[in-house]
């Protein structure tokens, strides 16, 4: 992991699961720790559905470009649908991170992401979030494998901040069960 | 005393000063968007009226600012009103009314105020606006640009561009203040989406830093001050209106000393450091790039990039576009060999807006520098740091081909 310079992540996702929210915790839990920080979403056209990429860049000193993220530490992938239209593991090296939300296998994966030379981590976030939540919601699972995987966060610290931004719009029980589900994502091999 | 000895004991004073301050102020560290960060200093000035009327990329602000006033945390009177030109038309009258008056607006809002807007300066009200400056249409564009705020530079506005959140953040509560002690509206910028809705670290100042800074709002004269009935906006005839105009220009040459003095104290509060324009490892700097906005930031890193690798290249950040520091431009570019202007927006049938500036800050001067325009951003293109870092090496190797100065395009 490079924390002399800044490291970034780039969300593929699709608009309506949450990518942006995920970006945003990571930054926020980022803020906590004390570091520097930047959160934006590629600014497309938001309908549900439609293919979006969100940004977050975490570094321990300022951060004054505000370029989009080009060349990423680590890419996560919350509908493996996507795979096959966008190219997710542009500039992605071999020692780099590949997260994908999908109930499929490696082998499959591979066959969709054939220029990636690296290692993909692959957690089935829909079926661990429905088993859990009761809805299929992969951005909370997805967050502790992010911590997992790339150590750019605590694991307490993501679980304070989603407990700060979502216990007042969905309450103390159904926070509990994201937060449960964030530590399956973490404890997922 | 020893020299050693005596920088030891200045530098322990300022760690006692730094830490007192720091302590006084107990500055929150926070991570908000753009939007956010200009609600979180609306809400700290509690301004009186805030006329509004919604359109991307600016509706955070207003959105964010209408929860403050659902919840009761602010006493201010919003007006939703039918368009933005009865918003701008509204924070007129509140304005001459006595009111600290406050609003937010993007691109065709702005352009549809515009008439209103000159009104507002002829009046000499201190209305504050906080503009996500975006591109106009047609075609349709919601995304970053500064084609609407450079549409709005004659219309006697001081216009002050912001960098990123936190400046976002500062210019809201040093233009108010700027604003009521010249007697002339300002409009606060950020770039669309690209700081009004990216989430970055900031410094908040408390309430109580922010509420004595801005102090209350006393104008000289009102409409609603019935021990002293005055008329605003009567008519002008060619006796007098000439005389209003000219007064109305000697007022926007004031804002400079004004500024420096508001900036010096935001200072004692904030600890941050905020002058006519910002000068970036410019002072020795033999290539320089001149550049408004969040793409300075960007800029900031290629120079840091560059002189790693000993290029003696630098940046000036155009903080304070109108009234357009002339004097201090010259000056910061009087060293360099050569300068490149970068503008996120066009002139059509002339040169772009800043480059135009730049020119005739530097007309008269005889300094031997080459300058050259490009333009990048429409329309919310990206500009990566790869495209600045070639600006940079072109102005190195002499080279300048017209066709290559629309920056990533295709």
């Amino acid at each position: 992991m490079k924390f002399n310079e800044t490291f970034e992540i780039i969300f593929f996702a699709r608009a309506g699961q949450g990518a942006k929210a995920a970006a945003e915790i990571i930054a926020q839990a980022a803020v906590s720790e004390g570091k520097f920080v930047q959160a934006f979403p590629f600014f497309g056209p938001e309908r549900s559905g439609a293919p979006t990429k969100s940004f977050v860049r975490v570094s321990e000193i300022p951060i004054s470009t505000h370029e989009p993220i080009a060349d990423p530490d680590a890419v996560v992938v919350l509908d493996d649908t996507l795979l096959g239209s966008v190219d997710v593991a542009e500039n992605l090296d071999m020692n780099e991170s590949l997260i994908i939300n999908t109930s499929k296998s490696h082998d499959e994966i591979k066959k969709s992401v054939p220029k990636f030379r690296g290692k993909a981590y692959l957690i089935d976030g829909n079926k661990i979030s429905s088993a859990i939540i009761g809805q299929p919601r992969p951005n909370s699972v997805i967050l502790g494998k992010i911590a997992n995987v790339t150590g750019v966060v605590k694991l307490e610290s993501i679980f304070s901040e989603f407990r700060k931004l979502f216990a007042p719009k969905i309450g103390e029980e159904e926070t509990e069960k994201n937060i449960e589900a964030i530590q399956k994502g973490y404890d997922a091999i | 005393m020893r020299n050693g000895s005596r920088e030891r004991i200045n530098f322990i004073i300022y760690i006692k000063i730094y830490t007192s301050v720091m302590n006084n102020n107990k500055t929150k560290n926070k991570a908000l968007t753009g939007g956010a960060a200009m609600a979180e200093a609306f809400r700290q000035i509690n301004p009186d009226v805030m006329p509004v009327y919604p359109i991307t990329p600016q509706t955070p602000i207003i959105e964010t600012f209408a929860k403050f006033q659902a919840e009761r945390i602010v006493e201010t009177e919003i007006i939703p009103v039918e368009s933005e030109h009865s918003a701008m038309s509204a924070c007129v009258g509140s304005s001459a009314a006595g009111a600290r008056t406050v609003t937010a607006t993007s691109s065709q809002g702005l352009a549809l105020m515009n008439e209103v807007l000159y009104i507002a300066s002829g009046l000499r009200l201190p209305i504050l606006m906080a503009v996500s400056a975006r591109a106009l249409s047609a075609p349709i564009n919601i995304h970053g640009e500064h084609g609407d705020v450079m549409g709005a530079r004659d219309t006697g506005w001081i216009q002050i561009f912001s960098e990123n959140v936190q400046e976002a953040y500062d210019n809201v509560i040093i233009g108010l203040k700027l604003a009521e002690k010249t007697m002339l509206p300002i409009m606060v910028i950020m770039d669309g989406f690209i700081t009004s809705h990216s989430v970055e670290n900031l410094e908040i100042l408390t309430d109580e830093k922010v509420k004595s800074f801005a102090g209350e709002y006393k104008p000289e004269k009102f409409l609603l001050n019935l021990e002293d009935p005055v008329t605003f906006g009567p008519v002008g005839l060619p006796n007098s209106y000439f005389e209003f105009k000219i007064d109305q220009g000697k007022a926007m040459e004031r804002v400079f000393d004004m500024y420096k003095k508001i900036t010096g104290d935001f200072h004692t509060i904030s600890l941050r450091n905020y002058d006519l324009l910002e000068k970036y490892k410019s002072d020795d700097a033999e290539q320089i790039i001149v550049i408004a906005g969040s793409a300075a930031g960007t800029a900031k890193e290629v120079v840091d990039k560059l002189r790693n690798e000993g290029k003696k290249v630098g940046l000036v950040k155009i903080k304070l576009f109108r009234p357009f520091p002339h004097k201090e431009i010259a000056e910061a570019l009087k060293n360099s060999k050569s300068v490149a202007v970068l503008d996120r927006a066009m002139s059509f049938g002339t040169t772009p807006p800043l480059y135009s500036e730049i020119v005739n800050s530097l007309h008269g001067t005889y300094y031997e520098l080459l300058i050259t325009s490009y333009v990048y951003g429409l329309g919310g293109r990206d500009i990566f740091q790869k495209n600045i870092e070639k600006v940079f090496n072109d102005m190195i190797n002499g080279r300048y081909i017209e066709e290559e100065k629309y920056l990533n395009s295709k």
